[in-house]
């Protein structure tokens, strides 16, 4: 099993670590602070998981996930994260947390301007479009006919592998889109962003989007492809 | 079981140590007329105090205002509608639901709300917090990437000038204070504060180094997932030395006499303003099967009867241990008279409901169903 970092213990943060927990992945939990302002935390509403230093968490991961404000993430050293799959659960949402000029660029999604600030890591943008007082009552086992649907983009299919992966241990039918670019569907005012949809109903509404918009999504490949179990 | 609890009412669980507060919050929703046109906002704010005069009149104990600046919450200064409520009522507590700190001076909050206190015979609380408001951001001045940073040296400096003294304090967010006396002087000590909390566990743990009481915003998804917040406060407050504090639960919600009536009534104004907050912010438009979701046993809001209503609240005040409920009432476009309706049904029927439901088994009210 991947050792995940979870970076963000607000409201995000801790539920990914729970349901990854639960789907057995050793897991590690850090903010920009001392880990002992986590103690608590982790022991009432994580249990299982380790509050570190971030850059222990971080050193010893395989993935790790950023579950913090946009703003936050600008501070994050981009050296510390290289040759690690990282997951971006964040969004660019000016309208509920203000404008940040770094991802104000009309076309490009906010996962691509974070993928530039970490060119040595794997970028995922997963995670991001599930509301996190969803993100527990909606997962399900494989199978489970009411089972969501949720979107990995990256540009490195072995990374979406391994993030697909864990979207599925932590309870969502993966659907893999091909680049980050792609990924532009799973944003705010995209149209599945807060949607709770099964997989043929999030792979139609992506292809629906596709038509009108401006990226290619899916390659052939990807739609309707089973997931690493 | 029960018949320990009444022989021996000092062994009762925790939330017991403190008395049941109900309450109604309102943004001041812009009223609908008859025919579903909007009222104006002056007519709206009229309206307001007299549903705060009602719900004394009908036995709540608190009457809340949360601080909002649009079209349809045309609510900015709720201190000066709870200040006419306060002169036209006696019992009745009135505070903020929430103050949006960050973006407002604590040292005029603080005189704000002392005026009040003052007015109301000491009746003010102050529920600090941002709720899902960011218009006061950029209307003030403030960029909501500092939000936090923001929260964090107010809420300090409001718990600072609570204390009552001359107040020395320096900070980034606002000139130092050099041991400035800041008045109105309460009369008996700080009033009541509180931080209300919407998900991040982190805010729990400084509600609780602030020694402020935790009021939980459950405003969608189960409630129940909030149990462990309530269990984190507590472990918090003994962590920093401090004695326990209540647990409240801020909800919203629409009371008419029957299910399919709050329902029909409820469900087009809750899905007009959801509507316009996804056009706004890019999320999902609420379905009638969301709000059925939302509505039924599992869900975040509190649409029903009388009986309906009652029995979730009694439920979640239960799972959450918590030992105050707000109902945050009306929606934009409800008339003026639905939510009268909605006020009266609250607390003529729900509230003894749920505290019929909540109390301690005795020998004498057996049979009262509490369970």
């Amino acid at each position: 099993m991947p050792q995940l970092a979870v970076l963000g213990a607000g409201h995000v943060g801790p539920v990914v670590a729970r349901l990854a927990i639960s789907a057995g992945y050793p897991v590690a939990i850090a903010t920009s602070g001392d880990p002992a302002n986590l103690a608590l935390i982790t022991e009432l509403l994580i249990p299982g998981a380790e509050p570190r230093w971030a850059a222990d968490a971080v050193a010893d991961a395989d993935m790790v996930v950023l579950a913090m404000p946009l703003h936050r993430f600008l501070r994050v050293d981009p050296v510390s994260l290289a040759g690690r799959f990282v997951i971006d659960a964040m969004n660019y949402w000016p309208s509920s947390d203000g404008v940040l000029e770094e991802f104000e660029d009309g076309g490009v999604g906010s996962s691509e301007i974070v993928a530039k600030r970490l060119a040595g890591s794997a970028v995922v943008k997963a995670l991001n479009h599930i509301g996190y007082h969803e993100l527990e009552q909606n997962a399900r086992p494989t199978g489970s006919p009411d089972r969501r649907a949720a979107g990995s983009a990256g540009d490195d299919p072995a990374a979406v592998a391994v993030v697909a992966e864990f979207v599925d241990r932590i309870g969502y039918d993966a659907v893999r889109l091909p680049s980050l670019a792609a990924g532009q569907v799973l944003q705010p005012g995209g149209p599945v962003f807060g949607r709770v949809l099964r997989r043929p109903e999030f792979e139609q509404a992506v292809a629906s989007d596709q038509a009108t918009a401006r990226t290619p999504v899916f390659a052939e490949a990807q739609s309707g492809q089973d997931v690493l179990t | 079981m029960t018949d320990q609890l009444a022989e021996k009412p000092t062994s009762a669980p925790e939330p017991e140590r403190f008395p049941l507060v109900f309450g109604l919050d309102t943004f001041g929703d812009r009223n609908g007329d008859a025919d579903g046109k909007p009222v104006s906002h002056a007519q709206t704010i009229r309206n307001v105090v007299a549903e705060g005069v009602r719900a004394e009149q009908v036995g709540i104990d608190f009457f809340g205002i949360g601080e909002h600046h649009t079209d349809y919450f045309p609510m900015p200064a709720g201190d000066v509608v709870l200040a006419a409520i306060a002169a036209r009522t006696n019992r009745i507590h009135l505070g903020s639901a929430v103050t949006v700190l960050s973006s407002d001076d604590p040292v005029r909050v603080f005189q704000r709300y002392s005026t009040l206190n003052a007015i109301s015979g000491g009746r003010a609380e102050v529920i600090l917090g941002r709720g899902s408001s960011i218009e006061s951001f950029p209307l003030f001045g403030y960029d909501l990437a500092d939000y936090e940073e923001l929260f964090e040296e107010k809420s300090a400096l409001f718990a600072e000038l609570l204390k009552g003294g001359p107040v020395t304090w320096q900070g980034t967010t606002r000139p130092a204070l050099y041991d400035q006396d800041v008045v109105p002087h309460t009369e008996s000590g700080p009033f009541p504060v509180w931080i209300g909390v919407g998900g991040n566990p982190q805010s729990v743990i400084r509600a609780a180094r602030l020694g402020f009481g935790l009021a939980l915003a459950i405003i969608g998804g189960q409630p129940a997932r909030f149990a462990a917040f309530s269990q984190l406060f507590q472990r918090a407050l003994a962590k920093f030395g401090r004695p326990p504090l209540p647990v409240a639960v801020h909800s919203p919600g629409h009371i008419a006499h029957t299910d399919d009536q709050a329902r029909a009534e409820f469900w087009p104004r809750w899905r007009d303003i959801i509507s316009l907050v996804a056009a706004e912010r890019g999320f999902a438009i609420p379905t009638e099967e969301s709000l059925g979701w939302e509505t039924g046993p599992h869900g975040a809001l509190y649409v029903g009867s009388p009986e309906t209503v009652a029995q979730k609240i009694a439920l979640n005040l239960r799972a959450l241990q918590a030992t105050r409920f707000d109902l945050k009432y009306g929606m934009p476009g409800l008339t003026h008279e639905a939510l009268m309706t909605n006020i009266e049904l609250y607390g003529q029927e729900v509230i003894p409901r749920v505290r019929e439901l909540l109390a301690p088994a005795t020998a004498g009210s057996a049979s009262s169903g509490s369970a």
